[in-house]
């Protein structure tokens, strides 16, 4: 860390006593992380596995349509929802110099009402209640429990931030803002419905046809953009120049990708209703904003893997940062991808299909998973004061779900763009040329690679999740050697412009 | 940019530009919708569902059928040619909410009403591999159970809040419509047909002893798509010109 004394300004400020902060809800929000990648990423292994054999269908209560949304709904906001909360309530402390808002039994309590919101919305879904919107799949009643316990996280991260000791607001935490703001949004207007009765379960959306299909897929897009990117962005402009020890690339780049991103990512939704019954001027408006859009997200990219200048020999030698950094050239890809599957040509053909499983397990595998788990392994040994049970075993970890990730996504873009070319193919006497059963029954192989990937992926998780009780199970190191008392000072996240 | 520390020094300066800049897409994007003469063409034959096919509907939710199979036909000569004419905005308006879906793991259904028989349907959702033996799809025959409807006129009304455009009349015959669907021997499918035109009737499952979920499900899917007169559709009066065919 001394090497970062030069642009270390931040520890300048002098501290009378020092800080203390409320961490106890961040070591349940880690533990939390790990445990839904398990349950998240199993469930989707489940659902593969029912892919590639159907009789894995045995009960109404596990067959696919009911299982998915567990699988989506575990990885997304139970993996994904643990991470962003451990990661944001952490972060903000540290770069706001000041205590997390509110008392900690609040926030303790709020890890033990999500947690308990997440397995019931999932076993409502086995049991068959759904709105039937992806992503937002919760009934009424859940959607009202997540809005009050949404305004509580806003509360508690603006809180903290006005009483920052900090006279700046440091960038991650612009993007945990708008992704707690974005959230917010997109919760409440996607999800107005009428319940049939205030006893019932079942409610009616106010909306229908194309307003529904429209306002559905502008939160769905923007979940993706706010809940898997913004927040994860904000990760990654914390963690990546911690553990690096370098500043970050570029403040000049993180100000101008940053606006452009939240503003431009908002009119990306239409591009999942390409050539349906959506307006074609909506159509062309998703096209145009989605291909803007490629540039504000490799700008985080470039800010994030630049940032490593002068400290590549680290990838090499710590599989904490190649895990953060790999995470953002995935992003970079995926990012790439994204607006090139959003223009119409390319869309007529992947969508539908399994390409966009692919694009989508590119990003959540590769992006979303692997920098939280580089968060994770970053936040452990310093929540819990004890120095990491095994850096092999990351290594481990690290290669099982790199090379899982190259099965899934090679499997998937594979299948998906044969299929897709052999359901517009005709023969010489101009009719189809395959039957939808053909289409379907060319797919086994590719749909068990997918499956071993996927399993691959899940016993990444579980060696980290027994290096991680391995870990906090171990010895306490005193606090002047260990890695949280280093750390402290927030060496590292002054900019170097 | 160098004024960009103003921003970063106010919380609320920054809460409410990040607010700003959320709002403009979706508004733009969104509300315009609304007006519906320039978003809905105007084709006559579409009605609300029948109460027995809502209630499909409303099992094809719970058992997230959309999760595999979508209803929405492309524009394009080799959709047109599997599934028929390409979906219309006007066919989606009783549908609270959209069920257009995201992957076709199983093909599309916006257009399977009168396609196959009830009993094809039937033998189908029981065991799809012995009719179709690459199916991956799960069976469904656990859906021959009786149809709970009891109270279901609390759902039409919900559904006439929102805007489906269910009479007094209509809500009061929920359960002779529901029958005289199922059951067109024992019940008054003319008076139904009379309400819900068109209205697809069983036997649908081949059992004439009860109403089973499953009769709801093949009343649900053997209506969809069949609702338009094709006759009444110009694509030229049209405000929003659909791009037809590559």
């Amino acid at each position: 860390m001394s090497a970062q004394a030069a642009t270390a300004s931040a520890d300048a400020s002098p501290q009378t006593q020092p800080l203390t902060y409320a961490d106890d809800a961040i070591r349940l929000f880690t533990l939390g992380t790990v445990a839904w990648a398990f349950i998240g990423m199993t469930a989707g292994v489940f659902i593969a596995a029912q892919l590639a054999f159907p009789w894995l269908n045995f009960h109404e209560w596990i067959n696919f349509g009911r299982f998915r949304p567990v699988h989506t709904s575990g990885v997304i906001l139970g993996f994904g929802g643990n991470a962003l909360l451990a990661t944001s309530f952490y972060v903000v402390q540290r770069t706001c110099q000041t205590r997390l808002f509110g008392p900690q039994w609040f926030h303790i309590a709020m890890f033990w009402s999500f947690q308990l919101v997440l397995l019931a919305a999932a076993a409502s879904y086995l049991l068959g209640y759904t709105q039937s919107k992806e992503y937002a799949e919760p009934e009424w009643f859940f959607d009202i429990i997540i809005t009050l316990w949404w305004v509580a996280y806003l509360v508690i991260f603006v809180g903290t931030l006005i009483r920052r000791k900090e006279p700046h607001i440091y960038v991650a935490n612009w993007f945990f803002l708008a992704f707690i703001l974005a959230v917010a949004m997109l919760h409440t207007v996607n999800n107005v419905s009428i319940p049939v009765s205030l006893l019932s379960a079942h409610s009616y959306s106010v909306y229908s046809g194309v307003q529904s299909a429209m306002i559905q897929w502008w939160y769905g897009h923007n979940m993706v953009g706010f809940f898997l990117t913004a927040g994860f962005i904000g990760i990654m402009y914390y963690f990546v120049p911690k553990q690096a020890e370098r500043p970050i690339y570029s403040y000049r780049l993180s100000i101008v990708h940053f606006w452009a991103l939240i503003f431009l990512y908002i009119w990306a939704g239409p591009h999942h209703l390409h050539y349906t019954a959506l307006p074609d001027w909506a159509q062309t408006l998703g096209v145009v904003f989605s291909v803007m859009l490629w540039m504000p997200s490799w700008g985080g990219m470039v800010n994030g893997i630049m940032t490593l200048s002068g400290a590549w020999h680290k990838l090499r030698t710590d599989p904490i940062m190649r895990f953060l950094v790999v995470s953002v050239a995935f992003y970079g890809m995926s990012t790439f991808e994204g607006p090139l599957m959003s223009i119409k040509e390319v869309n007529a053909l992947s969508h539908y299909t399994d390409w966009t499983v692919g694009h989508v397990h590119s990003g959540a595998l590769g992006w979303v998973a692997f920098i939280a788990f580089g968060a994770v392994y970053y936040l452990v040994p310093r929540l819990w004061r004890r120095n990491l049970h095994s850096v092999a075993l990351i290594e481990v970890h690290f290669w099982l779900a790199s090379i899982g990730i190259l099965l899934y996504i090679t499997a998937m873009r594979v299948s998906g763009i044969t299929q897709g070319l052999m359901w517009r193919t005709y023969d010489e006497n101009g009719f189809l040329l395959y039957t939808f059963s053909d289409t379907v029954a060319m797919l086994s192989p590719y749909y068990i690679t997918r499956l071993l990937g996927g399993i691959l992926f899940v016993a990444g998780v579980v060696v980290m999740a027994y290096n991680i009780v391995r870990t906090i199970t171990g010895p306490l190191v005193a606090r002047t050697s260990s890695p949280a008392a280093a750390a402290s000072p927030e060496a590292g996240l002054t900019p170097a412009e | 940019m160098l004024n960009h520390g103003i921003i970063e020094r106010s919380t609320p300066l920054m809460l409410l530009l990040i607010l700003l800049s959320l709002i403009v897409g979706g508004s733009v994007q969104i509300i315009p919708l609304f007006k519906v003469e320039s978003t809905i063409e105007p084709v006559s034959g579409v009605r609300p569902f029948t109460p027995l096919e809502q209630i499909g509907r409303n099992i094809y939710m719970r058992e997230g059928c959309y999760n595999c199979h979508s209803q929405q036909v492309r524009p394009f000569r080799d959709e047109v040619d599997r599934y028929g004419h390409y979906s219309l905005a006007a066919e989606g308006v009783y549908e609270y909410p959209f069920l257009w879906g995201s992957k076709r793991t199983g093909p599309d259904l916006a257009r399977v009403g009168g396609k196959y028989s009830n009993e094809w349907h039937a033998a189908h959702l029981r065991d799809p591999q012995s009719v179709l033996p690459a199916s991956i799809m799960p069976a469904y025959a656990f859906l021959e159970r009786p149809l709970d409807y009891g109270g279901f006129e609390a759902h039409m009304e919900t559904l006439r809040f929102v805007g489906v455009p269910y009479t007094d009349e209509g809500i009061a015959a929920m359960e002779d419509d529901i029958i005289a669907q199922a059951l067109p021997e024992v019940g008054d499918s003319g008076a139904l047909r009379d309400r819900y035109a068109g209205a697809p009737l069983g036997p649908f499952t081949g059992n004439d002893e009860e109403i089973t979920e499953m009769d709801a499900l093949i009343a649900y899917l053997q209506v969809l798509g069949t609702m338009v007169d094709f006759s009444t559709f110009d694509p030229e009066t049209m405000l929003q010109g659909q791009e037809i065919g590559r």
